[in-house]
């Protein structure tokens, strides 16, 4: 049951060929038998998962079920979820249990699907390899030595473990899709404004952007469609009619235009992930795509642009946790100051206080104009940039990541783990959705094809995908880990 | 010695009268139990998101245009980032760069009746932070969020005025735009206007400024006038003395009539303002402007103007009138009962203010109502009584001893006598029991008679019981006199 996709689960309850209690029960004794390794969940909601199955599974006697009724789920621990420990990795809430839903989850709730728990995360969402987590790294289950990714690390892990058929993350600079590609699986992150932001614990609010996390892009398109859409309480969501994606995956791809940016092609990529990347395009020749080399001449400033203005907006974002009103407080406080610093200083973790100190600084007067407001000039070339390339092609492609998932405790310095987000972060600062698609391995370690649109081409951007997965047979791979529990 | 010139400029605080929070659902009613009116959204919660009030965008453009300011058609939100316990996000959000109301002005009238301009630099929307509550928790403080996200626009005037009497008049001015839009309850006692104020002195014939102190939390009309004379004198004095004023914030002491300086370092902030990713910037077109503005009453100064110059009013009477929107409306509601501005704005000014003044009552808690009031003005122009049976007939209804006027008088009897025979009857019996002072009366000349006939007109009066009409009795007491 656990190597099945969402859909062809979704298809099981409906022909009653198992129960969602079954279903849930199965992935939740893996999660027991499996995560003490893995560590992909920071709290499993199994009780009331077991409830809500029930419920579901009565829904679905009475006639009363929609198509994703009773279907398992993870969400990063980022999303606010009602009752429920929401701790975005963080010490600071360790003992924040959310008093509302996240949009998202609300949505996911009146489907009636089922979460089994939340999962594991670089603190903040800070980070590409899931090392900042309070609670822990996550491992990768194709090389227990490996990192799984970041920051949605934990939902990676949990999807291609088995755990479960499909987990939400976010995506700041590349948090759903590099993840995504270092497990082998599929994650989509939607234009910004697409997926309402309300719930979803700020970390720079003018990239941050929920998506799925699944093995098929026929299994994202399904999820999308469930939690896209206006949202009155995100004034960045944008009024806009959510397609019927699932409906539009197999429009054909005969006469796509496919432009490969040289800039994704250059120094410090990996040969191996090069050659996959190569071979999938071939894929996609092979349907009858055309392709061509393009530029996006600004790539090389993407990383310094936004490191820039996500510390910027973080530093302010964080300011709300100093101990007053929820979260971790320091013990004993003499007075204001000691209790803002001490609560601070034990409640987050070091990528984070390096974030807040680049970003308090970047705003600080006198340097505001030189790193702000020059950011923001750069994030509208780069902006140009996809906004010509698209002038010319349909959809862009290249590597998710320049590696392979690299070793636990490999990057020690944090502009090398910076550089991991290089073909990712621009796409944030575009605000355009972008995929990354399960394309071969490199070694044991899978790698990922990132396929990129125009700002609300998520219909085209999951047909593309699921086409290539129709053609291939990468998304099907399963690690060895885990293999043995039924 | 040195001839010192003040100047003053004022930051207002206006709190607006919306429903609900700027950026939350949640109430803004006064009063409540601590934290019980907060929301998540107020409450500052991981991954809650502020929407805009869209009333209070349309209050604030209501107010731009009674100060005839621009509507920029871009505005911004910023967030302010600082710590404070009251302060639930860590930052407050505001607009900074580009507000919602540009350059205006607000003409404001002098206690001699004179009017002047100040200039408003600009206008803008921004949140309101919580309560720090010092008392009553042992050494530690108590945070009330009610007020947290309550909308405020803050009203920044240029550096126009000279006294404290200017800055008085023009927070008036002020008080009387937001009350008359109906955009703010303009309830000082309980925070709805709040003022900073940045005063400082140059010698009289300077061009160039002196150093500034901003004196903060000042709430009320008296406040900011001994405030300002306390800071005005306490720069003057420093620089006599040979010292200077340093740039500082000070807070204003209401026990104790003085300001003092805030400890620096609560001041020492950068508070790296930047634009809030979390909200739009507010576009609005000519069309939205002009709906707001097709919805906005009329305004002080123009019902001064009219007032002035449609109904003949005096340029005081006019100011005192358009001074409140509640005094306006009384004043034009008796006006129309009795259908004579003048009675009415002496009445308004005079029997009906005193005796608000007295009772310590607004004009909204008389206990005389304006179709009472007008229906008393017109038994007086109608000569039914007379001005002083009509005094009477006023405090009568202050006391609620009836409903109208007519009723009182009916009741007391006080209707004028008019019939011209039963006063000449009342006239023929005085000369008659008075010939001693007719006969003096009769010897004297035309200066000294106008004297004497008062002792005539008294007597007939009395023999009245006050009910004959004075003029008639004067005129037909001078006919009989003179004839012989």
């Amino acid at each position: 049951m656990h190597d099945k996709t969402l859909t062809e689960l979704a298809a099981g309850l409906q022909a009653g060929e198992f129960s969602s209690r079954e279903l849930c029960q199965a992935a939740l004794e893996r999660i027991e038998h499996l995560d003490g390794e893995l560590n992909s969940f920071i709290t499993v909601t199994a009780e009331q998962a077991l409830a809500n199955a029930d419920a579901a599974d009565r829904a679905r006697e009475a006639g009363d079920a929609g198509p994703l009724a009773g279907l398992p789920l993870a969400l990063k621990d980022i999303f606010c979820t009602q009752g429920v420990r929401t701790s975005c990795g963080s010490k600071m809430l360790d003992d924040f249990v959310s008093p509302y839903d996240a949009t998202v989850v609300e949505k996911l709730r009146q489907a009636g699907t089922i979460n089994l728990g939340k999962t594991n995360m670089d603190e903040f969402a800070m980070g590409s390899s899931n090392e900042n987590s309070f609670y822990g790294p996550v491992k990768n289950p194709w090389d227990l030595s490996a990192v799984p990714g970041g920051s949605s690390g934990g939902s990676a892990a949990a999807v291609a473990a088995g755990l479960v058929p499909a987990a939400l993350g976010t995506d700041t600079g590349g948090s759903i899709r590099q993840p995504a590609a270092f497990c082998g699986i599929t994650g989509l992150k939607p234009t910004y404004g697409r997926v309402s932001r309300y719930g979803m614990v700020a970390y720079a609010s003018s990239l941050d952007q929920g998506g799925p996390m699944a093995r098929t892009a026929a299994d994202c398109a399904l999820l999308l469609e469930t939690i896209a859409g206006h949202d009155v309480r995100d004034s960045t969501s944008v009024a806009r009619v959510v397609p019927d994606y699932s409906a539009e995956l197999d429009t054909s791809l005969a006469g796509l235009k496919i432009g490969l940016p040289k800039e994704y092609f250059g120094d410090g990529l990996d040969p191996e992930v090069e050659t996959a990347v190569r071979e999938a395009i071939k894929v996609y020749e092979s349907l009858g795509a055309k392709v061509c080399e393009v530029s996006l001449p600004h790539t090389h400033l993407a990383i310094p642009a936004y490191y820039v203005i996500a510390p910027a907006e973080a530093s302010s974002n964080l300011s709300r946790y100093d101990g007053v009103r929820f979260g971790h407080r320091c013990e004993d406080p003499t007075d204001l100051e000691d209790l803002y610093k001490r609560t601070r200083a034990e409640g987050f973790g070091e990528e984070v206080k390096r974030r807040i100190l680049i970003g308090t600084h970047t705003l600080s007067e006198g340097f505001f104009d030189a790193y702000y407001l020059k950011a923001q000039q750069v994030r509208r070339l780069i902006r140009q940039d996809f906004l010509d390339a698209f002038d010319e092609v349909d959809v862009l492609m290249g590597p998710t990541a320049p590696t392979p998932a690299f070793d636990l405790g490999a990057q020690k310095d944090p502009v090398s783990m910076y550089l991991q987000d290089i073909y990712t972060i621009a796409v944030n600062l575009a605000g355009i959705p972008g995929i990354s698609v399960p394309a071969g391995f490199a070694g044991n370690r899978p790698v990922g094809l990132q396929v990129l649109a125009p700002h609300f081409a998520e219909a085209q951007l999951l047909g593309v995908a699921h086409q290539f997965q129709q053609a291939t047979d990468w998304h099907l791979k399963r690690p060895a880990f885990g293999k043995e529990m039924a | 010695m040195m001839q010192w010139e003040t100047v003053i400029g004022l930051e207002v605080h206006v709190q607006l009268a919306t429903q609900s929070k700027i950026f939350s659902g949640a109430s803004t009613a006064f009063g409540a139990e601590p934290n019980t009116q907060a929301c998540a959204v107020d409450l500052g919660m991981p991954g809650v998101l502020p929407v805009l009030n869209e009333n209070a965008v349309a209050m604030a453009v209501k107010f731009g245009l009674a100060v005839d300011a621009e509507i920029p058609e871009t505005s911004l939100f910023e967030r302010k980032n600082y710590f404070y316990p009251d302060l639930p996000k860590g930052y407050q959000t505001s607009q900074m760069a580009q507000p919602i109301v540009g350059p205006g002005k607000v003409e404001i009238t002098l206690d001699d009746g004179s009017t002047r301009s100040v200039r408003i630099h600009h206008a803008h929307l921004e949140e309101d932070a919580g309560k720090s509550l010092h008392e009553d928790y042992h050494g530690m403080t108590g945070i009330d969020l009610n007020r947290a996200g309550t909308p405020l626009l803050e009203i920044v005037s240029e550096p126009d005025m000279r006294s404290a009497k200017e800055a008085v008049a023009y927070i008036k001015a002020l008080h009387a735009i937001v009350t008359y839009l109906g955009i703010s309850d303009g309830n000082m006692a309980e925070g709805s206007m709040r003022c900073d104020v940045n005063v400082s002195v140059r010698p009289k014939g300077q061009a160039a400024f002196g150093t500034r102190a901003e004196i903060k939390n000042v709430n009320s009309f008296r406040f900011v006038e001994k405030a300002i004379a306390f800071e005005v004198e306490r720069q003057i004095e420093l620089i006599e003395d040979g010292g200077q004023v340093v740039q500082e914030t000070r807070l204003f002491d209401p026990e104790r009539d003085e300001t003092r300086g805030m400890r620096t370092k609560e001041e020492a902030n950068d508070y790296r303002y930047f634009p809030c990713p979390d909200l739009l910037p507010v576009t609005l077109d000519g069309a939205y402007v002009d709906h707001q503005r097709a919805l906005m009453p009329e305004l002080p100064s123009e019902k001064r103007h009219r007032f002035e110059n449609q109904l003949g009013l005096s340029a005081y009477d006019a100011g005192v009138l358009a001074s409140s929107r509640a005094m306006a409306e009384y004043f034009e509601a008796v006006k129309d009962v009795c259908g004579d501005a003048k009675q009415a704005a002496n009445w308004v000014q005079g029997e009906l203010s005193a005796n608000l003044n007295r009772e310590n009552l607004e004009i909204g808690d008389s206990p005389v109502t304006a179709e009472q009031l007008g229906g008393l003005i017109q038994r007086v122009m109608d000569d039914t009584i007379s001005g002083k049976a009509a005094k009477q007939v006023f405090q009568a209804l202050w006391d609620g001893e009836a409903d109208s006027a007519d009723a009182i008088i009916e009741a007391r009897g006080l209707k004028q006598v008019t019939d011209t025979g039963a006063i000449e009857g009342m006239i023929d019996q005085v000369i008659a029991d008075s010939p001693v002072q007719v006969a003096q009366y009769r010897e004297a000349d035309e200066a000294k008679r106008g004297k004497m006939i008062g002792y005539f007109v008294g007597q007939v009066m009395k023999a009245s019981r006050g009910t004959a009409n004075p003029q008639q009795v004067n005129s037909l007491l001078k006919q009989k006199l003179d004839q012989a």
